[in-house]
């Protein structure tokens, strides 16, 4: 009996810690957004961070891409050629790309790439007193190293997920006209007549930007919330990744259920 | 003597404990005063309730005439902006190099142009015996040499207070008296009142003016290093003279031997 009470005690717990945690991460949004004016006054910081999360992250984005679209082109054409259908190759290496595999698979590296090093970076800051220095001198910290971060990640996640998707498209034209040889006109007439830009671009735009406002406030959250030792650190790492992981798949299946069923 | 910082019936915990009981101390203008005591004894909590960084249960902290906790965010910051803190570690922003360090807080506080901040800085730098090291990144500072910078951008804005969290802690002698030297002159240079929290006894009673003992929660002792060294109280002769056993035990509270070896 008191094993059975210790068990729905524990959950309780459990559960209610993650709830104030929520509260505190719904905190700092908010803080984020009261100080981004301030940020703003010193662009450059934001610039700087852009670089940092977003250019910076290019080259994998990029190289993943590529072997995204190369796979889903030799997949999707295997399987349409039995269906005599091989010319509608583009249509769904593009819809594959732009609806689903764009945003999201760019979110998820994206949170394994700059995500981590976001965590990471404030972690150690609040470990080495960097952030106490600063709240000692008048400056907050909130407007001179989370807010600029925040933005750059809004900003270059969306950025990310269109160069993914762009390039992935390139992948799939590489292997299906370029290797396989299907016809060039139908790979991109067809693309071109059933890709739909408000309902298929639109939306993915849509599920980069919300992936990119999970992706990033989780990251900064875990950061600002570590406990200053290596172990903290470490452990929120690791949470960054596994909770923005699970964010991106869960949030893209219900932004899925509302756009395209 | 007229007091820029007094500390009034100050008691403070986290959470249920309680650290600081019912503890009065007052910081002279232009005198270098320290808080000694044994480690976890609380007294770089103190700064950092000086600081307004954390909120004491009950009694206040006055700076200036005015009471610290009492104030918003913007009286807090304005508070902020007269003092300079020496973190334990140094705490520079590991992404600027020495230059920028030292200009961080001209730079955020200031509309001065970018030729005369640069002057100050120099000037600064100058006085901590590192112009020479204006471009290095913090990563290649020594301990004590960050140290250094650190203290060139606590005195950035010529502050009213500077605060020194463990200022000796981890350093080579040479560095140790730099850094003596340094708290002293700049101190009476800038005309600036110092609080310095520290275990280093040696170090401590030769420059400082005012001396405060923490143990337990309170003021154990307070007065000139001379008054000190002629104390007799118990405490104050165990650390200073770091005798191993006396009112502060060797032993942490245990049960005894008998009982965890089962015997």
């Amino acid at each position: 009996m008191n094993n059975l009470l210790n068990i729905i005690a524990g959950l309780g717990s459990s559960f209610r810690s993650k709830m104030i945690r929520l509260g505190a991460g719904t905190r700092l949004f908010f803080l984020i957004i009261i100080y981004s004016a301030d940020s703003f006054k010193r662009i450059g910081l934001t610039i700087r961070e852009i670089y940092f999360t977003g250019v910076l992250s290019l080259v994998i984005i990029v190289v993943s891409a590529f072997f995204v679209g190369m796979v889903l082109g030799l997949q999707g054409y295997y399987t349409l050629e039995k269906y005599g259908s091989s010319e509608a190759i583009g249509v769904l290496v593009a819809l594959a790309l732009v609806r689903e595999l764009g945003p999201v698979v760019t979110a998820l590296l994206f949170a394994g790439r700059a995500g981590t090093a976001i965590t990471a970076e404030i972690g150690l800051m609040k470990a080495t007193e960097q952030l106490s220095a600063m709240e000692v001198m008048a400056v907050s910290p909130i407007a001179r190293i989370i807010a600029p971060r925040f933005w750059a990640g809004m900003i270059s996640m969306p950025i990310l997920a269109t160069i993914f998707s762009m390039v992935g498209i390139l992948g799939g034209y590489f292997i299906a006209v370029l290797v396989i040889g299907v016809d060039e006109g139908a790979f991109w007439s067809q693309m071109q007549a059933n890709v739909d830009f408000s309902n298929d671009i639109v939306d993915g735009a849509i599920k980069s930007i919300v992936f990119g406002f999970a992706c990033t406030i989780i990251a900064l959250f875990e950061g600002f919330d570590a406990p200053p030792t290596a172990e903290g650190v470490s452990r929120a790492t690791t949470r960054t990744v596994v909770i923005s992981s699970l964010a991106v798949l869960g949030l893209d299946f219900i932004l899925t259920s509302f756009m395209f069923v | 003597m007229e007091e820029l910082i007094s500390i009034n019936n100050l008691s403070f915990g986290y959470g249920e404990s309680t650290l600081h009981k019912n503890i009065n101390m007052k910081f002279s203008r232009g005198k270098v005063s320290a808080i000694m005591g044994g480690s976890g004894c609380g007294k770089t909590t103190i700064l950092k309730l000086i600081a307004g960084q954390l909120q004491p249960k009950s009694g206040e902290i006055v700076v200036d005439g005015q009471v610290v906790h009492d104030q918003g965010r913007e009286g807090i910051y304005n508070i902020r902006r007269k003092m300079g803190m020496l973190f334990q570690h140094g705490a520079l922003f590991t992404d600027l190099n020495v230059f920028d360090n030292v200009a961080f807080p001209m730079r955020e506080h200031t509309n001065l142009p970018e030729n005369m901040i640069k002057d100050l800085v120099l000037l600064k730098l100058n006085a901590v015996g590192l112009r020479g090291a204006q471009k290095k990144m913090p990563s290649e500072l020594s301990g004590g040499m960050s140290r250094r910078v650190a203290l060139a951008r606590a005195i950035a804005l010529d502050p009213d207070i500077i605060m020194y969290d463990e200022p000796f802690a981890g350093l080579d002698p040479i560095s140790m008296a730099v850094i003596c030297d340094l708290i002293r002159s700049l101190n009476d240079a800038l005309g600036a009142t110092s609080i310095i929290v520290t275990h280093d006894v040696a170090e401590t009673f030769s420059f400082a003016d005012y001396i405060y003992f923490l143990a337990d929660g309170e003021v154990a002792a307070e007065g000139s290093p001379k008054q000190l060294l002629a104390s007799k109280l118990p405490f104050v002769r165990q650390f200073i003279h770091s005798e191993k056993d006396g009112p502060v035990p060797f032993h942490v509270d245990a049960p005894t031997y008998g009982v965890d070896l089962q015997l």
